[in-house]
């Protein structure tokens, strides 16, 4: 067991975020997106990731938070999953950071909402919280043809 | 070279042999005399044998050891070929396979030696000895026909059914060339081992880098050329256009390099016949058509175990006993045929036996045991939506399990499997002569042509395959051009109506447009799904291209309306549109499992093969021109008001000794005169007027659907175009080029009177 583990950061809403190192595959800036009508709006849209077709999804819709203001883009966060890579929209890039297992503790209990589902736990950091991102969970985000009717847009 | 690597040699270059064993020992059961084919036979086996000796793996060596005296006497003319030898040099090519198996497994050649099959092959020399010498030490003389022998000494049960060599199983080639017949691509055996070799071997994973590199290729070429389509320099031009041709070129004969005959996967299958009928006791003919078409590697592995299925599948259920052909006056021995043949981009493989043909009822009852369908349904379903419900999960009708198949897995795992990789199963079958399950599939997956059209500022593509016309439609012609039925928007092709889909719409994005208030042209791309045809309304049509189709995250899956996605030439994504799913999604077919509501679609569906029928055509209610074929009606009655009489809320005549019900077809079907006007038709008619019935009879019992006005009866080749939302309606045709609506006798019938047909069916 590794005592130190490290995370990738990165901020949504104000909040610090962080999946662990090793299911990241690359951090890039902005990429055009394809929408992709009938689907869950948490996904975003397709990108093209050096020919091969990625997913997006955006976390501040997938946690349940407020829409990131116009004008503002997402950076991407390119992860490994089981279903192969998959890109995380989030707000701005952190720093990779080493943190240490003692800092860790559960989710609080006040936590709410899907939030709580997707949220592996949280490390304690002398300055701020870092919220650790269950990334299995965050992108699994259901049947698409059952989420399809509420769709807007 | 290492022993690990000599092994592995082994093990690949043995299963290509024993694989072509497998279809020479069947071809030499039908022509014994072919020393050729048993010479080959025979060195097989022998560098088998010989190579497991020098390897040291001794059980095998002894298999392939006792099967090589047997096929010496062969040989030599010492014995002649017989079903049971046949049978036993079989079981001992899955011996060897088994223990290859083993080898490759574990490295060892396992601990079973296989002793009860060395025995009978020992026992087939006939000389009882187990000798372990060459056939020349053999003296024992043979009677001149030992096979008759044999059967009756070693197979009490022989006479049971007693099979002529001939008889059993033929394998007739009948596009194949003579050379192409036993000996597939990579197997050079038959030819002298010092002439220089014309084929390699190359790794399959080779093959699918190079063709993925090969589809990355085609989209930078892509791109290329949109950037030298913008740029003045002409030598970049003349370069990219030769970039263009080499491409183009390379990605065919790379797509070759994995095109394969389908005739590989078929080899395989006149054995499993034999096997299959040996074991039901059945005599089976099996045809081959077609061998040589190709098919993209993939597509060939995935389709290998459904095929087979199938051919298990026909045999086992489709074909009957041998007595039991005789009795309808059959040939005893069944024909299975096989063909397989390139149409529109697709190839398409048929299965075809001259059997007992599927048992409708037998289906249908099962499906409403099943609760698939409810009884009502079923009642109402056509004989070949009927049949389609074998390709539903956990539906068997064989009334015996055999270890062949009846287990209720199958049939849909076969569709499934065909879905995968974009294909289609359908299945027809006329009770008393057979069945015919047909397969239609891509020829590749990887590169496909594809029409790009935009929609709301985004680009989708539609393959090629699923694409039939494009219609435009001019600005001013627009709002006349596309007319309505029922609020579903249609258009007049050709004296035909196609229903239009709206891809803005359907996909849900962009703002509400009004149909038939469009001020610009539109852009109709005419698709095909199924067997249907129905026309999708873009913003824009681009061009074709040939694009690489990727798969979707499974984020994307559930939705059917795309079959994947590509990376367009500027490098932006755009989704493939599935025309199957897109029209399931608009209501143009149906998905299968929705039984209740496709059913009154399927059914037209049915008839928009475009079949020729005479029709009776009549009015109801002011305006509504109705339909129904002319089959249907037993006869035309025209009653007195005053003969009306009444027995509850139901409105009866006496007819010809019976009372019969009558159903005014103007209350059944809701027409929207009636809607509007808010009364019912009655009120309109005359009470002094007589009635027109039109007589409906089933099982012995009538009912009178009173119509308004009988206007004619014509034959017309007609189209039912727009499957309707109303109950009680087919669909819409155009009928003496008006629009007719056609009338679902059945559901009126049920609807006025839902026991009319369970009291039939009772009585």
């Amino acid at each position: 067991m590794a005592q130190n583990e490290q995370f990738c950061t990165f901020f949504l809403e104000g909040h610090y975020f962080g999946v662990p190192v090793q299911q990241v595959q690359e951090v890039i800036r902005y990429q055009e997106m394809t929408r992709v009508p009938l689907v869950p709006q948490v996904v975003r849209g397709l990108i093209n990731l050096r020919g091969q077709i990625v997913t997006a999804i955006d976390l501040r819709r997938r946690l349940g938070m407020s829409e990131r203001p116009a004008g503002q883009l997402p950076m991407n966060v390119v992860v490994r999953t089981n279903e192969g890579a998959l890109s995380l929209l989030v707000d701005e890039i952190g720093d990779v950071i080493e943190v240490e297992e003692k800092t860790f503790e559960k989710p609080p209990e006040t936590l709410k909402g899907m939030a709580r589902e997707m949220i592996r736990g949280v490390h304690k950091l002398p300055e701020r919280l870092l919220l650790v991102l269950d990334t299995e969970r965050a992108v699994n985000v259901g049947d698409p043809s059952v989420a399809a009717e509420g769709r807007s847009s | 070279m290492s022993e690990s690597d000599i092994v592995k040699d082994f093990l690949v270059e043995s299963y290509e042999n024993l694989d072509r064993l497998d279809r020479d020992l069947v071809g030499l059961e039908k022509n014994p005399k072919d020393k050729e084919a048993l010479a080959g036979v025979f060195r097989t086996i022998h560098t088998i044998k010989g190579t497991c000796g020098f390897l040291g793996f001794n059980k095998l060596e002894k298999v392939a050891h006792v099967g090589e005296n047997l096929l010496t006497r062969l040989r030599d003319g010492q014995l002649t070929l017989n079903p049971e030898i046949t049978t036993a040099l079989l079981s001992m090519v899955d011996a060897v396979r088994q223990m290859l198996r083993e080898i490759q497994a574990t490295g060892q050649d396992g601990d079973a030696d296989y002793p009860e099959l060395r025995e009978t092959l020992t026992r087939l020399q006939t000389s009882g000895a187990d000798d372990s010498g060459r056939a020349s030490t053999v003296v024992a003389p043979l009677s001149p026909e030992p096979q008759v022998d044999l059967q009756r000494l070693e197979k009490p049960d022989a006479s049971s059914f007693p099979l002529k060599t001939e008889d059993l199983l033929t394998v007739t080639p009948v596009f194949a060339k003579p050379e192409d017949v036993p000996v597939p691509q990579q197997a050079p055996e038959t030819k002298p081992r010092d002439s220089a070799p014309e084929t390699i071997r190359v790794g399959v994973n080779l093959l699918d880098k190079l063709m993925t590199l090969v589809g990355e290729l085609v989209l930078a070429r892509n791109q290329l050329l949109q950037f030298a389509n913008t740029s003045e320099d002409t030598s970049l031009q003349a370069v990219s256009k030769r970039m263009n041709l080499i491409a183009t070129e390379l990605q065919e004969e790379v797509m070759k390099t994995r095109m394969q005959p389908i005739g590989n996967i078929w080899a395989q299958f006149p054995r499993t016949v034999r096997d299959v009928a040996l074991n039901c006791g059945k005599q089976v003919n099996i045809e081959m058509e077609g061998k040589e078409t190709e098919l993209d590697k993939t597509i060939i592995e995935a389709i290998k175990d459904p095929l087979t299925h199938l051919v298990r599948n026909s045999v086992d259920h489709g074909i009957e006993l041998p007595e039991d052909r005789v009795k309808v006056g059959k040939d005893p021995t069944g024909r299975l045929v096989l063909r397989a043949f390139h149409e529109g981009g697709q190839v398409n493989i048929e299965i075809s036996d001259d059997g007992a043909g599927l048992n409708g009822e037998r289906i249908r009852q099962k499906a409403v045991e099943r609760g698939v369908i409810t009884a009502e349904q079923a009642a109402r379903m056509p004989e070949r939506e009927i049949f389609n419900l074998i390709f539903l999960p956990g539906f068997s009708t064989a009334q015996k399990i055999t270890n062949v198949s009846g287990r209720g897995v199958g049939m849909d795992v076969v569709k499934t499997n065909v879905e995968k990789i974009g294909g289609t199963v359908d299945v027809h079958s006329t009770a008393g002569r057979g069945t015919t399950v047909r397969v239609k599939i891509p020829l590749t997956l990887a590169i496909i042509p594809a029409l790009v059209v935009t929609c709301c500022g985004d680009r989708y593509a539609i393959p090629q395959v699923s694409l039939l016309e494009l219609v435009r439609i001019e600005a001013d012609h627009a709002s006349k051009g596309i007319e309505m039925v029922q609020g579903a928007p249609v258009y007049r092709l050709r004296g035909r109506l196609l229903p239009l889909v709206y891809l803005d719409r359907e996909l849900r994005v962009g703002a509400e447009k009004k149909a038939g208030e469009a001020t610009q042209a539109i852009n109709i791309v005419v698709l095909q799904a199924d067997d249907r045809q129905f026309g999708l309304v873009v913003d824009e049509i681009n061009d074709t291209e040939e694009i690489v189709v990727k798969p979707l995250g499974k984020q994307l899956k559930g939705v059917n309306t795309f079959a994947g996605a590509t990376i367009m030439g500027d490098g932006k994504v755009a989704l493939i549109l599935d025309a199957l799913g897109l029209a399931q999604r608009a209501n143009v077919i149906s998905e299968v499992h929705d039984r209740a509501g496709a059913e009154k679609e399927r059914s037209a569906g049915e008839k928009s093969a475009g079949n020729r029928q005479t029709l009776l055509l009549f009015q109801t209610g002011e305006k509504g021109r109705m339909a129904i074929p002319l089959a249907l009606v037993a006869r035309l009655e025209e009653f007195a008001r005053s003969a009306v009489e009444n027995t509850g809320h139901q409105e009866v005549v006496q007819y010809r000794g019976q009372i019969m019900p009558l159903i005014r077809v103007s209350e059944v079907v809701e027409l929207a005169e009636n809607a509007q006007s808010g009364g019912s038709s009655k009120t309109v008619v005359d009470p002094q007027a007589s009635l027109q019935v039109v007589v409906y009879a089933e099982q012995g019992r009538s009912v009178g659907l009173v119509v308004e006005r009988i206007l004619d009866i014509v034959e017309e080749e007609f189209v039912l175009e727009r499957p309707a939302e109303r109950a009680g309606i087919l669909g819409s045709a155009v009928v003496q080029q008006r629009v007719t609506d056609l009338l679902d006798v059945q559901a009126v019938v049920q609807a006025a009177n839902p026991r009319f047909f369970a009291k039939a069916a009772g009585a």
